[in-house]
């Protein structure tokens, strides 16, 4: 009689199916948009901002809409109260992000071709804690953003928390933030990933119920 | 006795009533009997409707107004009749810092005011492009203006020998030249001496066009062809049948002097110069003419073929060409009628000599040879332009009126009162080869009573009539700064202004771009102060230098958004640049005065506005 942690590995340890493989290969196709494409879109409006400012994350940097002319206002706005500038070169998250995209996609890519059950699962663990790292990495930023003021601000303003998500009223500022389509390609990664390991799952129990038949 | 006192009485006090019945009836009435009617609820609803511009909506025409006297031009959008903006041309304008800096100092010379009559759009194939906008001045300068930035780019001139450039600024139909004319005929070249009395034979007049560059605009000299001593007054270019010819009117053929308004009204027909202005221009790369005042002169006696008279009653204003270019409409203002010449007539009766005789051996083409109509348009005809479908629609001075007609059949059809005695009038795009039709803008002189009293220094009127119906509407009054003569009204989708001046364009030496780079710097007694304007530091903060130091300062705008204008405004040193977004302005002064002059943001750019400001510490000599 085995054991249910030895019933369990012996789950884990079969080599994929077809069905698998595939859809790893398409994640790994899926990072390419995640790194081309921005993350994250924030759009600011003003009455004297009609048509808005804009302002796009990608992995590894910070471009701004009007041929980047936005994000120089948004530093020059952001100047009266004291806010750091924002520029590429401040995020280390430019630096690593995109090197862990690339140390993913060879990971998914070595699963894709050896791959068991259990090398899926530890990929999916290891994504989500790079997508919640991520994700808590960038609300930090934002935080400190706002958190950060120069005491010698012109405008004295309290610490705020510019919106993760979705929108929110910052004195004449709407401020709208959402994730864009490279986030949309992570999460499409994420799904994915747990789809094949939902596959993978399902035909090892298959497998091992029909091993116990025949054992039986 | 008693009875026929009665009797006499009562006669008396029937004839009384009788003479106060007739008085009474016979007494002026309170208005005008031509007064019209006011116009009903419907018609003024309808006037409203056509131009109301909501407020964020966009006007469909740009209309540029010569500024007159004031030496600028003024930019209004139709059908609003909103004013937009102002462009400096001849005179400083501390609200753009014009005529404050190095650059537009040394553009507007030693003088500080112009008379800018007549704007001309830059034309392709006959119709306007959009490129540029050029303007006289009666100081003999003509000025060009770069429709990308709305800016005037430049002022060339005085020209040599063109006194007074009344005639001017019309162009050619691919902007190859613009007209120049001298309105008062002076000896040349300029500074010499001829008695009053040599008037007839001394005094010269001059026609002529100067050089456009087709890639740049830059104005360059021409030609000038020597003239009777007339008073060349206004021009137009031939277009398609017409192309290559140019017509300048005349007043004052009589070669009168003194109390003109008397003196030169004496003829019944004065001139229309018709000028070949590819012979005129071929002339001049041949190496003819004569030198006078440093430029080339075509005396029309040595060069002959290059200029004809062409009589038209009675002092004309206006000369303007028919969008086919096969009528040229000559408005003699002292008569009631407006002259519309053949110019296939014209041609042929140059190739037959069929003249009636020359002024200074410049042949005088036969009237009745190249007359196709006189229109009974009205008292006053001052100036034409077109509509589409071959209308045409002359000004009427002394009526006070614009008389709607057709090209053709001459057929008056419709006239529309004017507030008051207008001068020019503007189609929209009403001296091209297609005029658009829809507005009209009478530019009138008078407008007493119209607006709320402004003292004795009255407005001028420029009024809207709406004529893309049978019958003309007026269905606007606007009220424009002295002095509008003559605009051009362009369709506003051909137009394409910058906002910003790109950073990449700016090639300044003494530009910089980041606040690090903003300091002072000395050479002697010549000290450079490099400025950044970006909101909401002027930076240097202060500059300091000696009493008798020759002072550049210049500044550069670092802002590359729409509308962040930054000022310097140097208080007791009579200074104000403003800086528009990547513009870089310099100034130089002597620093004559001792002491702490505040220097300051003067256009006003953000919440922190007030604090944009620094000092100037001029240190004394002892």
């Amino acid at each position: 009689m085995k054991t249910s942690l030895e019933r369990l590995s012996g789950l884990l340890d079969k080599p994929l199916e077809t069905a698998p493989r595939v859809l790893l290969l398409a994640a790994v196709l899926l990072f390419a948009p995640a790194y081309l494409t921005p993350l994250w879109k924030m759009t600011m409006f003003a009455p004297q901002y009609p048509d808005g400012l804009r302002m796009q994350i990608y992995s590894y940097k910070l471009t701004g809409g009007n041929g980047g002319q936005d994000i120089k206002e948004i530093n020059v706005l952001n100047h009266y109260i004291g806010m750091h500038e924002l520029t590429t070169a401040d995020f280390a998250e430019f630096k690593w992000i995109p090197f862990v995209v690339g140390a993913l996609a060879l990971v998914f890519l070595r699963a894709a071709l050896l791959g068991r059950t259990g090398t899926l699962l530890d990929l999916f663990v290891l994504y989500l804690y790079f997508g919640l790292f991520s994700l808590w990495s960038f609300g930090y930023k934002l935080y400190s953003y706002g958190h950060n003021l120069a005491p010698t601000a012109s405008v004295k303003v309290p610490p705020f928390m510019p919106p993760l998500m979705g929108f929110k009223k910052l004195a004449n500022f709407e401020v709208y933030s959402y994730p864009s389509l490279g986030s949309y390609a992570l999460a499409a990664v994420a799904v994915t990933l747990g789809a094949a390991l939902f596959l993978a799952w399902r035909e090892a129990r298959a497998d091992a119920a029909a091993e116990t038949r025949v054992a039986g | 006795m008693k009875r026929h006192r009665k009797t006499w009485i009562t006669w008396a006090a029937v004839a009384a009533v009788a003479i106060a019945a007739a008085l009474s009836g016979r007494c002026a009435p309170s208005a005008p009997k031509s007064k019209k009617a006011p116009a009903g609820a419907s018609d003024l609803a309808v006037a409203a409707q056509k131009t109301y511009v909501a407020p964020g909506d966009l006007d469909e025409f740009y209309l540029f107004s010569s500024g007159g006297h004031s030496g600028q031009i003024y930019v209004y959008g139709v059908p609003s009749m909103r004013h937009l903006s102002t462009i400096p041309v001849f005179t400083p304008y501390p609200g753009t810092g014009y005529g404050f800096d190095d650059e537009s100092r040394k553009m507007l010379g030693n003088l500080t005011w112009g008379d800018a009559h007549h704007p001309a759009l830059s034309e392709t194939a006959g119709d306007y492009d959009g490129r540029w906008l050029f303007i006289n001045d009666m100081n003999g300068r003509l000025a060009r203006i770069d429709l990308r930035d709305f800016k005037t780019k430049q002022i060339f001139g005085p020209v040599p020998n063109v006194s007074g450039n009344h005639a001017s600024s019309f162009v050619t139909p691919n902007t190859e030249y613009a007209l120049m004319g001298s309105r008062f005929s002076i000896p040349i070249p300029k500074g010499t001496y001829a008695p009053i009395e040599k008037y007839a034979t001394d005094y010269k007049g001059v026609v002529a066009a100067m050089k456009i560059d087709p890639k740049t605009g830059e104005i360059s000299y021409g030609f000038e062809i020597l003239m009777p001593p007339f008073d060349y007054d206004l021009g137009d270019a031939g277009k398609k049948l017409s192309e290559g010819w140019a017509f300048f009117t005349c007043y004052n053929s009589e070669r009168a002097t003194g109390k003109l308004e008397v003196t030169a009204s004496q003829r019944d027909r004065d001139y229309i110069a018709a000028v070949d202005w590819r012979a005129a221009a071929k002339a001049i790369e041949e190496g003819k003419g004569d030198m006078i005042g440093g430029v080339r002169v075509l005396d029309p006696k040595k060069v002959p073929g290059v200029v004809y008279l062409m009589p038209c009653g009675k002092s004309p204003h206006g000369v303007d060409v028919s969008p086919d270019g096969k009528y040229i409409i000559g408005s003699g203002k002292l008569q009631g009628v407006t002259t519309a010449f053949n110019f296939e007539k014209i041609q042929t009766a140059i190739r037959n000599k069929d003249f009636t005789g020359d002024e200074d051996g410049i042949p005088v083409i036969k009237y009745e040879s190249i007359k196709d109509a006189e229109i009974p348009v009205g008292l006053g005809p001052l100036h034409t332009q077109f509509g589409p479908d071959g209308w045409a629609y002359t000004s009427l001075f002394l009526d006070s009126a614009i008389a709607k007609w057709k090209l053709g059949t001459w057929e008056v059809v419709d006239k529309v009162p004017m507030s008051y005695n207008i001068g020019h009038l503007c189609a929209a795009e009403g001296d091209t080869v297609s005029p658009k039709g829809k507005y009209l803008v009478g530019l009138n002189k008078l407008s007493h009573g119209r607006h709320l009293s402004v003292g004795p220094s009255q407005p001028e009127s420029s009024q809207l009539v709406d004529i893309s119906e049978e019958k003309m509407k007026l269905i606007y009054d606007a009220f424009t700064e002295p002095e509008p003569h003559y605009a051009q009204m362009i369709e506003a989708k051909k137009l394409h202004p910058i906002e910003v001046y790109p950073k990449d364009e700016n090639k300044d030496p003494l530009a910089i771009w980041d606040v690090k780079d903003a300091g002072v710097t000395r050479n002697g007694a010549n000290v450079l102060a490099k400025v950044v304007l970006v909101r909401s530091t002027i930076t240097p903060t202060a500059i300091e230098v000696n009493q008798g130091d020759t002072v550049k300062i210049a500044m550069t705008n670092i802002e590359q958004t729409t509308d962040e204008l930054h000022g310097f405004g140097l208080l007791d040193y009579n200074i104000n640049i403003v800086c528009d977004p990547g513009e870089t302005k310099t100034v130089t002064f002597k620093a004559d005065k001792a002491g702490v002059f505040p220097y300051y943001c003067t256009n006003f750019c953000s919440a922190l506005h007030q604090e944009m400001q620094g000092y100037l510490i001029v240190k004394g000599k002892s």
